[in-house]
């Protein structure tokens, strides 16, 4: 078990995704130290495909959020089209809560780029584009230096490692747009378009980048790779469980003494999380809510903290797992203010292209902040949920639904809060609203 | 409107740096195609130029031979595709849920009582802008602040004054 402290903390031991601090960069010379391009080395000397069979045993659900499984994913390539093949890597990290990626790029980018040189092989691209959202200033600088390393110690460009395979890795700098991490609308970025997603069918590993076959993955996922090849498939799912694979990077945020990264088993205790890693609560305040994978996914109240970090341990107690993005609130916080900064988030990245989204993410802030500042009338809260209903299941992509989720979700779990802003006119908790 | 734009002579001869030009000559050898170089060399005519006036869209949509429309509607759709000038400093405060529960609407309120600005706003003597951002993802060092290309995370008042005091005595930060 790993920490990963974000203040400056006592020293973590080295984990197998988090490998170091946050004052540390691995380069490549310590990549190597550390037993860096043994996996690379074993997929080498392995046909595409027994990789991609080893990732698909591994049971290695994709880190960005919708847990898809890497292997399968690639599997969708068409077998007979002549078009190049192009592997993506989503760096466009965005989802209010969601830290991670950002580890990889700005501290250990060779584990991520040893992945992605695995996965082009599997894959058979000769090209891979990693997409990372614009403010990370620093860490594209980082991954960037780890790039030029590969090529100059002629791990990749005309060879991989000196195998007939010529790959060639480039950094893709985002501009400022949340939806740019939808697989299709960062194809579209890429492109040099605004970022609006497509309309699937075809996905994108028939029709993706400049109409070419596409497989498009998360930056931990990338690592994940790393790993089951390192390690063996068994080895991997032995880190986790058996349906969900592997070790995991789990971020806390809000109001814990010990916010920052953790590694722990998929699977991991969301109470040992939070109250082991995290060291509980601020001033030891009793929980409030817990929103346990991002700002999309549906908020807990205190009595269903009793579950497992995986994909199905969530999904039992009606929630996402999401990107593992934990955040806590205590007692004293007010649920209309906190559903307000995420009503607002999804207004202002609906790209605009679908009416339900465009329109009913302004309808959702508005009627929000409405309550927020007193104005709120008898009724909104069920006006809130029909207008969340509304947007579900009725867009392009699944921006409306992230943005429908947490509105239900919030009035349903904290509804006396929301009638009691509603019929004093103001916060219940005293908040004084803040316009900006 | 870029199309509307009236062009004088001297307008006309916007154009990139011999080095900004060098780095567009290597962007386009980076993609199968010109457009998509064309947020590559949006940010890089935001660098050189500040922000995107019609003169530099247009300058973009020349270099790479791709119509002005769509470089206006890429340019337009990215917030950090700067279409006005920004402050020397431009200050993002991020104002979503993690960094909200550690107090970051009143650090945006310390900011703009102590520049004498609202969001979107630059001071006059061009120094500083100021902005509410949505997620920076570094919730965990909540809460966080961006100046140009540097995160200021686990900020406080005392950390905003010291920021501030620090930025304005030390002129030409780079951009």
């Amino acid at each position: 078990m790993t920490m990963f402290p974000t203040t400056s903390q006592t020293s973590p031991t080295r984990g197998y995704l988090l490998r170091c601090g946050n004052d540390e960069f691995i380069d490549l010379k310590r990549h190597r130290e550390l037993g860096g391009h043994a996996a690379l080395r074993k997929a080498l000397a392995m046909t595409p495909d027994a990789v991609r069979e080893q990732v698909k045993a591994a049971n290695l659900r994709g880190r960005g959020g919708a847990g898809f499984p890497a292997g399968t994913k690639w599997g969708f390539l068409p077998k007979d089209n002549p078009k190049p093949r192009y592997l993506v890597i989503n760096a466009d990290e965005g989802e209010p809560g969601t830290f991670k990626d950002r580890y990889f790029l700005d501290h250990d980018p060779h584990a991520l780029l040893e992945g992605v040189i695995i996965t082009a092989w599997a894959i058979g691209a000769h090209q891979a584009y990693i997409y990372v959202r614009g403010e990370f200033f620093r860490p594209i600088e980082r991954l960037e230096s780890a790039i030029k390393e590969l090529y100059d110690a002629g791990v990749i460009g005309k060879t991989v490692m000196g195998k007939p395979f010529d790959l060639d890795i480039v950094v893709h700098q985002g501009a400022g747009a949340y939806i740019c991490g939808e697989e299709s609308a960062l194809l579209e970025s890429i492109e040099g378009k605004p970022g609006r997603p497509r309309m699937k069918p075809p996905f994108p590993a028939v029709v993706g980048l400049f109409g070419c076959p596409t497989i498009i993955n998360n930056v931990e996922t990338m690592a994940g790779v790393r790993l089951i090849l390192e390690h063996g498939a068994d080895a991997f799912l032995a880190m986790g469980l058996p349906k969900d694979g592997g070790p995991k990077v789990f971020g806390l945020s809000g109001h814990v003494k010990r916010p920052g990264l953790y590694e722990g088993p998929m699977g991991l205790s969301l109470k040992k999380l939070i109250f082991e890693y995290g060291g509980g609560t601020i001033d030891d305040k009793p929980i409030k809510g817990v929103i346990p994978g991002g700002s999309s996914t549906a908020v807990l109240l205190p009595d269903q903290l009793d579950i497992t970090m995986d994909f199905e341990g969530v999904k039992a107690a009606g929630s996402s797992l999401g990107t593992a993005s934990v955040m806590v609130f205590t007692e004293g916080t007010c649920p209309v203010a906190v559903l307000l900064r995420i009503a607002r988030f999804y207004a202002h990245e609906s790209c605009g292209q679908c009416t339900p989204c465009r329109d009913g993410t302004g309808w959702l802030e508005r009627i929000v902040e409405s309550i927020e500042f007193g104005h709120g009338r008898p009724g909104d809260c069920d006006l809130l949920i029909s207008a969340a209903n509304q947007i579900m299941g009725n867009t392009i992509c699944a921006l409306g639904d992230a943005a429908a989720i947490p509105v239900i979700s919030f009035v349903q779990q904290f509804r006396q809060d929301f009638e009691d802003h509603i019929r004093l006119g103001a916060c219940p908790y005293g908040n004084k609203p803040e316009g900006h | 409107m870029v199309g509307l734009v009236e062009y004088g002579g001297e307008r006309m001869n916007l154009a990139f740096s011999s080095d900004a030009e060098r780095r567009l000559q290597e962007l386009l050898g980076r993609y199968p195609n010109r457009q998509a170089a064309v947020i590559p060399a949006l940010h890089l005519a935001v660098r050189e130029f500040g922000y995107l006036s019609p003169e530099a869209m247009d300058l973009v949509a020349r270099r790479l031979e791709v119509p002005q429309s769509l470089v206006l509607g890429t340019a337009t759709f990215y917030t950090m595709l700067h279409k006005r000038p920004v402050g020397r400093y431009h200050i993002q405060v991020c104002m979503n849920v993690a960094c909200y529960l550690k107090g970051s609407d009143n650090l945006a309120n310390q900011l703009k009582d102590r520049l004498g600005i609202g969001f979107g706003e630059v001071t006059p003597d061009g120094m500083f802008s100021l902005e509410g951002v949505q997620c920076l993802a570094a919730c965990g060092m909540a809460p966080v602040i961006q100046v140009n290309k540097d995160y200021h995370e686990d900020m406080t008042p005392a950390k905003v004054d010291a920021l501030l005091d620090q930025l304005r005595s030390a002129p030409g930060g780079e951009k």
